[in-house]
């Protein structure tokens, strides 16, 4: 009886974990699918960041479109892995979200600009059509419009090697 | 690249790879050596600490060097630090976030293990082989999670940003260079206790002697974890622009539940040391409160707490940081549950005694860490059962927390008084009749005295502290037989003990008073307009512009006056920090022993109005005076010459403290 | 060693029952003090209770914003991409508080359907969207109410 007792606190710490287990394993974010998937991306009329014009679609091709903002550290931090994905033909807007143009002109300024061109969203109106919850946020959309993809958080190469195929597949 | 100094952070990954194996070692070589019983082995556990704890030093200080020289080629140092950033900052952003706080926690953790090392010689060989051996294994753990999911070290190639993120401005103050630090200290120090307990029951030797070699160590965790505490609401209290100085929020709560076990424990300890009973509960507290506290670090830094969220996004991180406490705290339990039969604790109590009084702390003190626990993750396993999104409210913390308190408060007084093994009621009864009459009296006059108004709250506040503080001097004057001269002879251990029930009243008071008395205003006001609060007017003289290293701030400035007397000149401050866009508000804060006058800026208004939030807070400084009394409480009781000494039964000189 | 045995026993059922009675309470009072998540979708359904202290929260429509001129009252709408819901509040309103930005304000709900406020809340990081305003915006995608109008200025 009391020899039993003594595995009271660990059958509970068991109980506990398994719970948490459970728990997590049931959100699991990186699966969890942006309902837009499969929708057309949402209709805009908004000036790009670059001349300033007016712009109400996207190219029509296959493209990235990454939202982002200078003031979000983030960004920064997969920016050059953007540049890269430039260099290799791949077409990115942007979406420069919540931000300050002239920043963002001296950001891609300095930066570099890997972008085909920047829609200037200062109000985050299309940020939340897009459902974004916080830079950065990339989404693949395909020739006709389709969003196919979306990833939360920064866009590196070991993300990029599981999105690659869902754009391949798109063009 | 090819420069040695550009190797630097490589330098300091191979430290810690370094500290890994000699960790690795540090587990291995004394524990062949108790089972083997090679002495030769086991003197090896000394200075693989020290070299262990070097390693991590270096590994720290390189980091701390990648900052202050802006390297960002160092991804985390790129995140968290600004050329703009001051040199003390920067130093203080190697804990700014997640990486760099693990390496200060594993670092921390060799140096606990060295200060073992060398503090430990009056102790067994195999005792000591046995405790290194265990802090080894959970250092192995920790650096393994910082090298494989959160290593500081990994660099920004090929391109290096041109300048860095900068750190939260949040984190841009004094109070957070201390606070998380001595924090970790707190946290991290519980291990000792941990081991100690761990090596007691693998050797089969849960005696008293075991019980007074881990009692210094646990006092002296405990003792940071208070002041780690007390920092981290005072740095709120001033920093977060609204006066509140404790939230129960789970970043709280996670760093107050192992104080309270750890209180719990620490007097556990004397029961075991004293009377040689509570062996095996005292075990169970010191990893339910090691526990709590790698709960505290981990859980709460991954945010699985506040956001379910946090831990899907790096499952990565989430699954090592699982699986590393379900060894750690379950491996523990495990041991307990098959080898805490082996002793048995011998000796009688009378219902009345001292026995009975702490086990009554303990229970009460167990009881308020549960009702925390339970609040703190009760959202989440309601999120967990998709019964929606839910948060428990600070009152719930306070009217679960606030008797218990009482109680305890109730209870310390007669508690050190009362005599081990067995006590009479009359007795303590009959000492204790002026402390309950200056307890009622005190209690009933304070908040007549303050508006006239009766108040049962401040009246119960106000009656346990004084009756707390009454009856432990009353016990004092008892023991010292009534010459003040023979106060200094009492003993370190018991004048420790005295401060820091003092120390728990002082707090109480302040909480009462603050809790209670409070005034507060938000007003809009532009330049020239005059606010009364309490007896206290507030006026705001005018605005202008204030230039810091990395930040511009919209600055105000208040004159109040007390009466006719002006009594300060306040500026508080709405900083824009440069790199970031983040807007930081400061406090300007008057402060006396018995208020303080606060005043911070809300939003601009239109026409060069501002909303102002104005304070007067009685008592405010007595929350965090309580804690420093327990603090040098603590350090007090730490400084018995019995812990000292070699090993030998405590003399009765001596059988007075608690 | 019988009546060390028998007390031992009526220690361990005080204590048993001690803190059966505690476990009983504590549960029975978080229940009554919990404070419901409430998404602005639920609250035009008609889902949230009047007079109660919950939470509600969703980002802060742009353009909603209107302020008294003589006190510190603000009067602003939030919404979770489906729905909205006005927020009145008295008093200063945290640093992050703008127009587009994820907040959760703590207060009841009125008669007439708009929200007293009694606590705003946005977190120190303008990265940072409160989980259960995540968790409403992406609900409200989900229940495919892709009516984005109704959420328009």
């Amino acid at each position: 009886m009391k020899r039993l007792a003594l595995f009271v606190p660990l059958v509970i710490f068991i109980g506990m974990g398994i719970l948490f287990w459970i728990g997590l394993g049931k959100e699991d974010k990186s699966v969890l699918p942006s309902p837009l998937i499969g929708k057309a991306f949402p209709q805009f009329i908004l000036n790009t960041v670059e001349s300033g014009e007016s712009t109400n679609h996207l190219p029509q091709e296959p493209v990235l479109v990454n939202v982002w903002a200078t003031w979000c550290p983030t960004c920064k931090a997969e920016h050059q892995f953007l540049n890269k994905l430039a260099a290799e033909g791949i077409s990115i807007v942007g979406i420069n979200y919540k931000d300050d143009t002239f920043k963002a002109k001296q950001w891609l300024k300095a930066y570099g600009n890997p972008y085909l061109f920047n829609i200037s969203d200062p109000d985050g109106q299309l940020g939340l059509e897009l459902g974004v919850y916080g830079a950065p946020e990339t989404f693949l959309v395909d020739s006709q419009g389709i969003i196919r993809a979306k990833h939360v958080g920064d866009l590196n190469a070991d993300v990029w090697q599981k999105m690659a195929a869902d754009f391949e597949a798109m063009k | 690249m090819t420069e040695w100094y550009g190797m630097v952070p490589e330098f300091g990954q191979l430290a810690l790879i370094f500290a890994l194996l000699v960790a690795v070692l540090q587990v291995v070589v004394p524990l062949v050596g108790v089972q083997t019983r090679r002495e030769w082995l086991m003197a090896y556990a000394r200075p693989l600490a020290t070299a262990q704890a070097m390693f991590l030093l270096i590994s720290l200080f390189i980091l701390a060097y990648c900052f202050v020289v802006d390297d960002f080629s160092v991804a985390y140092v790129a995140s968290n630090s600004n050329t703009q950033l001051p040199v003390p900052y920067k130093i203080s952003a190697v804990w700014g976030a997640h990486e760099g706080s693990l390496l200060l926690w594993v670092t921390l953790l060799g140096c606990w293990g060295m200060a073992v090392s060398v503090f430990s010689k009056s102790l067994p060989l195999d005792m000591v082989a046995r405790v290194l051996a265990i802090m080894g294994l959970v250092c192995v753990g920790f650096i393994l999670f910082t090298l494989h999911t959160s290593n500081p070290f990994t660099r920004n190639l090929p391109s290096i940003p041109p300048e860095g993120a900068d750190l939260n401005p949040l984190l841009q103050d004094f109070g957070l260079i201390v606070h998380p630090p001595t924090l970790y200290m707190g946290y991290v120090g519980l291990s000792v206790a941990f081991s100690f307990a761990l090596a007691a029951l693998m050797g089969g030797r849960l005696d008293a002697a075991w019980a007074r070699w881990s009692r210094p160590w646990t006092t002296a965790a405990w003792i940071f974890l208070t002041i780690g505490i007390a920092l981290g609401s005072w740095w709120a209290y001033y920093e977060l622009g609204w006066g509140g100085w404790w939230f129960w929020d789970p970043v709280e709560n996670a760093s107050l539940m192992p104080w309270l076990v750890a209180t719990a424990l620490l007097h556990s300890l004397a029961v075991t040391e004293k009377r040689g009973l509570f062996k095996s509960w005292t075990v169970l507290l010191a990893i339910f409160a090691f526990s709590l506290s790698l709960l505290g670090t981990f859980l709460v830094r991954s945010g699985v707490l506040t956001s379910v969220h946090a831990f899907a996004s790096d499952p990565d991180r989430g699954v090592f940081i699982l699986a590393l406490l379900g060894i750690c705290i379950g491996g523990s339990l495990l041991m307990y549950a098959l080898k805490a039969p082996t002793v048995s604790s011998v000796g009688r109590y009378e219902w009345v005694s001292r026995e009975s009084f702490l086990l009554l702390n303990n229970l009460l003190l167990l009881v308020a860490a549960f009702a925390i626990l339970l609040g703190t993750l009760y959202p989440l396993i309601i999120d967990f059962a998709g019964l929606g999104k839910i948060s428990v409210g600070a009152s719930w913390f306070n009217t679960m927390f606030v008797p218990i308190s009482v109680v305890l408060a109730v209870v310390i007084g007669p508690g050190s008084m009362a005599r081990w093994k067995a006590d009479e009621i009359k007795r303590l009864g009959s000492s204790t009749v002026a402390a309950m009459i200056a307890a009622v009296v005190i209690g009933i006059a304070t908040p007549l005295l303050v508006n006239g108004e009766m108040n049962w709250k401040v009246l119960l506040g106000m009656g346990v502290s004084v009756w707390l503080i009454a009856a432990t001097l009353v016990d004092v004057w008892k023991k010292a037989r009534g010459k003040l001269n023979r106060i200094p002879q009492l003993g370190l251990s018991y004048q420790g003990m005295v401060l820091a029930h003092i120390g728990v009243a002082v707090t109480i008071i302040g909480v009462t008073m603050v809790a209670n008395y409070s005034q507060e205003k938000a007003a809009r006001m532009a330049p020239g307009d005059v606010v009364m609060l309490d007896n206290y007017r507030f006026e705001f003289v005018d605005a202008g512009h204030i230039e810091g290293p990395n930040f511009i701030s919209d600055a105000a400035r208040f004159r109040v006056y007390d009466g006719d007397k002006e009594i300060a000149l306040l500026t508080p401050e709405k900083r824009r920090y440069n790199a970031s866009g983040q807007i930081m508000t400061e406090a300007a804060i008057d402060v006396t022993l018995l208020r303080d006058v606060y005043v911070s800026m809300g939003e601009a208004l239109d026409n060069g109005a501002w909303g102002m939030r104005l304070q007067v807070k009685p008592f405010m400084r007595w929350v965090w005076l309580g804690a420093i009394f327990m603090a040098i409480g603590g350090l007090l009781a730490m400084a018995d010459k019995r812990y000292r000494a070699r090993v030998t039964r405590s003399r009765s000189a001596q059988e007075a403290a608690a | 060693m019988k009546p060390q045995r028998k007390k031992r026993l009526t220690l361990i059922l005080f204590l048993v029952a001690g803190v059966g009675i505690a476990v009983g309470l504590l549960m029975y009072s978080l229940s009554q003090n919990i404070n419901l998540f409430i998404t602005p979708t639920q609250m035009a359904d008609g889902e949230a209770p009047v007079g109660r202290t919950i939470r509600a929260g969703g980002l802060v429509v742009v353009g909603s914003v209107e302020r008294d001129s003589e006190s510190l009252g603000a009067k602003f709408k939030v919404t979770d991409g489906n729905a909205e819901v006005t927020i009145v509040y008295d008093g200063i309103l945290p640093d992050l508080f703008r127009e587009g930005q994820g907040i959760v304000a703590m207060g009841q709900l009125n008669t007439d359907g708009v929200f007293v406020a009694s606590e705003v809340l946005a977190k120190h990081d303008e990265n940072y969207m409160p989980p259960e305003v995540q968790d409403a915006l992406e609900k409200a995608h989900v229940d495919g109410k892709q009516s984005l109008e109704a959420a328009r200025y």
